[in-house]
């Protein structure tokens, strides 16, 4: 202790010599770009402290990874189709004939120093990547924090989402090896299956016939040219907008709409966020050293006859395959026409699903009728019927994803392909309804419970029985902060048609809020305030005050 | 929380936001402060600022680690535990080289974050919104220059110089279509037709031998392609891709296509391997049920009956490829498929 205090005072006497050069620093960089305007404007923004604000944290920086890693990849990636015949270290495919593009991911990964490591550290990125965005998509919409103002930064989030796809598929196309390229040939056949122009939409995109000479370098610009300019220019106005509205908060004491209470970037989010990047990027790169990710040489360089089963994509694109498993094969020929269902009927599920996923924000907002700004967010068993929603989406997308495992499924479980597929077929559209219903319940119960809270406090445990034998648990009323959180959001009714209000919208007020719990109003509290003295009143009449349990009592 | 930030009404139209009675609760603000043991205790400060500093020197290490081992541990020369050009080499620099960028990263993270969070002011502060919108002057100033540019440009009193703008817009983005043309060929007769010709040999796919009838074994299958049909060939693998085709030998006593039976030979069928869903090679074959299974999504189809789809999403058979016997024994094509192979297309059933 004594030894801190002299430096210290030190330290605070005179600057030291990093301060003045820093200050010489700062006013040369001032004069020149007035950026002590941008350090005023931004160094001591507040941004609220949430373990759940973290995921789009984490997608932002498994971004940055996947930048640096995967520009050191394209030092050494040939996007190339050109056949050669293999003469690299790896045994087991000497003299196969095999594309550049092939060739170079094995040069990649055996023969150039810190490739392999570069390599997964790519896809790991990916997949993290793209579990951070929807996990931050799903904080977004259980909290309600797409509402007004921020509806435009939801959309633009979406197609970060969507892009997100994209690039990954892009990406993991490009070995050229038989996984990737059998992924390759499902969208030329989705192609050929849309009417009319499909056959000319593939030949498009593969520069003739299916797989010709052309696509690899062209997902290739795609993968390290449009997508991600694209989803750099969308994090971009995704920030901007985010700095724009400020960053919402959670419901607290002292936390309102027109405030946002927590801590300064600079220091503490500079050190916590810049800090967060770190341990992001240091546990990909635990990942990467030790668990090994499509490790392309055990399934060969692409031939369009081989494939092996159990054939999936990478996480975040099965629920695309899983429609094309369970749709059973419809299939018209109208005019000598063919219309493909087994096809369009999945493709139109899956746009429906992101189109919901998009809209919902004004769908929402067209049913409440509300046009506030909302920067305090919604606890999601506040509003049953959205969190219902949004489970239910997540349960179709599951069961999707699922169905495009049923072959590991079945071989893991000893159950036939045949009746797996029966059983999601079904689920497909049993489950999301039942899984809206319960989590609703749920909901609602969780309201009820707090509403509880708020009113009488929480259960102490101690019982009293009462002269006429009924037995009373004495309870201890919340402070107004603790009790605030429980009784501050909005009260919601079902609107009547007509006045303005249309059936349609009447109809959808009631879907969302007839049987929604009301907050807990002053005057409930008041009369259960009284109530509860009125109580303390008789309770201390038996008990002369002295509220030890009674089987304590017993004891004496 | 019932009025908007600039005091205008919550909803437009009719809301379905219920009035609370007197407004709701009042907030009641922020709760008092409670201290971290290093905010008050000088130990626990000591301790936390040890911690931090050592988690940087754990990172500095970190580095060295991964220098190091990025040339003592190469994938194809010097390595410490495996030979160079081995896997085991391959095994090793990339383990040791990612520790050490790991420990190098993640402990510069994990000592910035323990700092903030120990030894960084923990007081929360607040900050006011405002409105989103612009205030009322600017909204006025914006109109102005809008509408004043506009009277400007003079574009309310040049109704020609408008249609003509707007056509020229319009028109631009067709000029797109060209370039885009130029991408691939147009389809033609492409996906009606395959390798495949009268008196072509069908041979095995792994070695390009030719295959007699008498070396087909009952419930055998033989992945085969065309005689002729090398590296040298070309679009080898755009043709490898249609022309792909499997050929089962079933009892004739059990199928239940005369058509089909007539167009194999002894109960030796010949079927393109290319899904009619969407065109994952159909490599499974099931020798008790004479069933093919697509791996891709499971269509299952069967070989006993022309090849018709009993399960999954696939609805056209597997084409068959029409074969007959040559003078030396060896199985020939008679023709090419009779129907496109492949996923199903609009004018599939047209003739070219
Ligand atoms: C590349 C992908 C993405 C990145 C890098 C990213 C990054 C971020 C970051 C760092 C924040 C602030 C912290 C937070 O609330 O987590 C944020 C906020 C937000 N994000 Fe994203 N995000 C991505 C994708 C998405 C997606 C897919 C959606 C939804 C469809 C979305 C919607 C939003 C919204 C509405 C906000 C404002 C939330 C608020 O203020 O509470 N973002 N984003
Ligand atoms: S490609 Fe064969 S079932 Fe889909």
């Amino acid at each position: 202790m004594t030894t801190t205090t002299p430096s210290s005072q030190k330290q605070d006497a005179q600057p030291g010599r990093v301060a003045r050069l820093g200050a010489v620093g700062g006013d040369w960089l001032d004069q020149r770009t007035a950026g002590g305007g941008l350090v005023k404007f931004l160094g001591r923004k507040i941004f609220p402290d949430h373990w759940s604000f973290m995921f789009g944290e984490v997608a932002l920086y498994s971004f940055v990874i996947l930048l640096v890693s995967g520009t050191f990849l394209t030092m050494f990636f040939v996007p190339s189709m050109d056949e050669v015949v293999y003469d690299g270290v790896y045994g087991p495919m000497q003299g196969a004939h095999m594309s550049r593009a092939f060739e170079s991911t094995l040069h990649l990964s055996f023969e150039v120093k810190g490739g392999l490591l570069f390599r997964q550290m790519h896809h790991w990125a990916a997949l993290v990547f793209m579990v951070a965005i929807f996990v931050h998509m799903f904080r977004v919409f259980f909290t309600g924090a797409f509402r007004k103002p921020r509806e435009l930064n939801w959309l633009v989030g979406f197609s970060l989402m969507v892009l997100g796809m994209v690039a990954g598929f892009s990406g993991y196309s490009l070995p050229d090896d038989v996984l990737s390229g059998n992924g390759l040939r499902v969208v030329d056949g989705l192609m050929k299956g849309i009417p009319i122009v499909g056959t000319y939409l593939s030949m498009l995109l593969f520069g003739g016939e299916f797989p010709g000479h052309d696509i690899i370098p062209r997902l290739f610009t795609i993968h390290i040219l449009l997508v991600p300019a694209a989803i750099l220019g969308l994090i971009a106005i995704h920030l901007t907008l985010l700095v724009l509205s400020k960053h919402t908060h959670y419901p607290g004491p002292g936390r309102t709409d027109r405030n946002v209470v927590g801590f300064p970037v600079f220091p503490v989010y500079a050190a916590k966020a810049g800090g967060f990047f770190f341990l992001v990027f240091g546990i990909i790169t635990l990942i990467s050293a030790t668990t090994a990710i499509n490790a392309v040489w055990i399934y060969g360089p692409y031939d369009p006859s081989p494939v092996s089963a159990g054939s999936q994509p990478d996480w975040y694109m099965l629920w695309t395959d899983g429609g094309l498993r369970l749709i059973p094969g419809w299939e018209f020929t109208i005019f000598g026409y063919v219309i493909s269902l087994n096809i369009l009927l999945p493709m139109a599920i899956y746009g429906g699903l992101l189109a919901f996923l998009a809209l919902y924000p004004f769908l929402e907002a067209w049913v409440t009728g509300d046009d506030r700004e909302h920067h305090v967010l919604d606890l999601p068993y506040n509003n049953p019927v959205r969190t219902g929603l949004g489970v239910a989406w997540i349960t179709i997308y599951l069961i999707l994803a699922l169905g495009a495992t049923n072959d590991l499924i079945a071989l893991k479980l000893h159950l036939s392909i045949n009746d797996l597929t029966w059983l999601f077929r079904v689920s497909i559209f049993v489950a999301p309804v039942l899984v809206f219903y319960i989590t609703k319940r749920l909901c609602i119960a969780m309201q009820r419970h707090k509403r509880g809270l708020a009113l009488h406090g929480v259960e102490t445990s101690k019982v009293v029985r009462m002269p006429n034998g009924e037995m009373l648990e004495i309870h201890e009323p919340l402070n107004e902060y603790d009790r605030w959180v429980l009784v501050q959001h909005d009260d919601f009714r079902p609107l009547k048609a007509g006045k303005g209000v249309s059936a349609l919208r009447a109809k959808a007020t009631s879907f969302f809020f007839k049987d929604y719990i009301s907050p807990v109003t002053p005057a409930e509290l008041r009369e259960a305030l009284d109530h509860a003295a009125h109580e303390k009143h008789e309770i201390d009449a038996v008990t002369g005050g002295d509220y030890t349990v009674p089987s304590a009592k017993v004891g004496h | 929380m019932t009025d908007n930030l600039d005091g205008t009404t919550p909803a437009k139209g009719v809301s379905a936001i219920a009035p609370k009675e007197g407004g709701g609760f009042p907030n009641p603000g922020l709760p008092p402060h409670v201290h971290r043991q290093a905010d008050t205790d000088k130990r626990a400060e000591k301790r936390a600022e040890k911690i931090v500093a050592g988690m940087f020197v754990l990172s500095i290490l970190g580095t060295v680690l991964f220098i190091a081992s990025y040339f003592v541990f190469t994938p194809m020369d010097t390595n410490l535990l495996a030979e160079g050009g081995t896997l085991r080499a391959v095994f090793w620099s990339n383990l040791f080289t990612g520790l050490g960028l790991a420990i190098a990263v993640f402990f510069i993270g994990a000592a910035a974050v323990h700092w903030a969070k120990t030894l960084m002011p923990d007081d929360e502060m607040v900050e006011e919104r405002h409105a989103t919108r612009s205030s009322d002057e600017s909204r006025d100033r914006a109109v102005e220059i809008i509408t004043g540019g506009l009277q400007e440009s003079g574009i309310a009193r040049r109704p020609v110089i408008v249609t003509a703008m707007v056509g020229a817009l319009a028109a631009l983005p067709i000029a797109v279509l060209a370039p885009l043309s130029t991408l691939g060929p147009l389809p033609g007769n492409k996906l009606h037709h395959t390798f495949w010709k009268p008196g072509m040999r069908l041979t095995r796919d792994h070695d390009g031998t030719p295959i007699r009838a008498d070396e087909v074994a009952m419930n055998s299958i033989f992945h085969v392609m065309p005689e002729g049909l090398t590296e040298e060939t070309p679009h080898f693998l755009n043709e490898r891709a249609k022309a792909a085709a499997v050929i089962v030998r079933i009892d004739p006593a059990i199928g239940k296509n005369e058509e089909s039976l007539a167009n194999g030979h002894q109960g030796i069928l010949a079927f393109s391997k290319i899904c009619t869903h969407v065109g994952c090679p159909v490599a499974l074959y099931e020798q008790q049920t004479h069933h093919m299974l697509c791996p891709c999504h499971q269509s299952t189809f069967d070989v006993t009956d022309a090849a018709k789809v009993i399960f999954g999403p696939a609805h056209r058979p597997l084409p068959q490829l029409p074969i007959e016997v040559d003078a030396e024994g060896y199985l020939v094509a008679t023709g090419d498929f009779p129907e496109p192979i492949g996923p199903s297309f609009w004018d599939l059933h047209k003739d070219k």
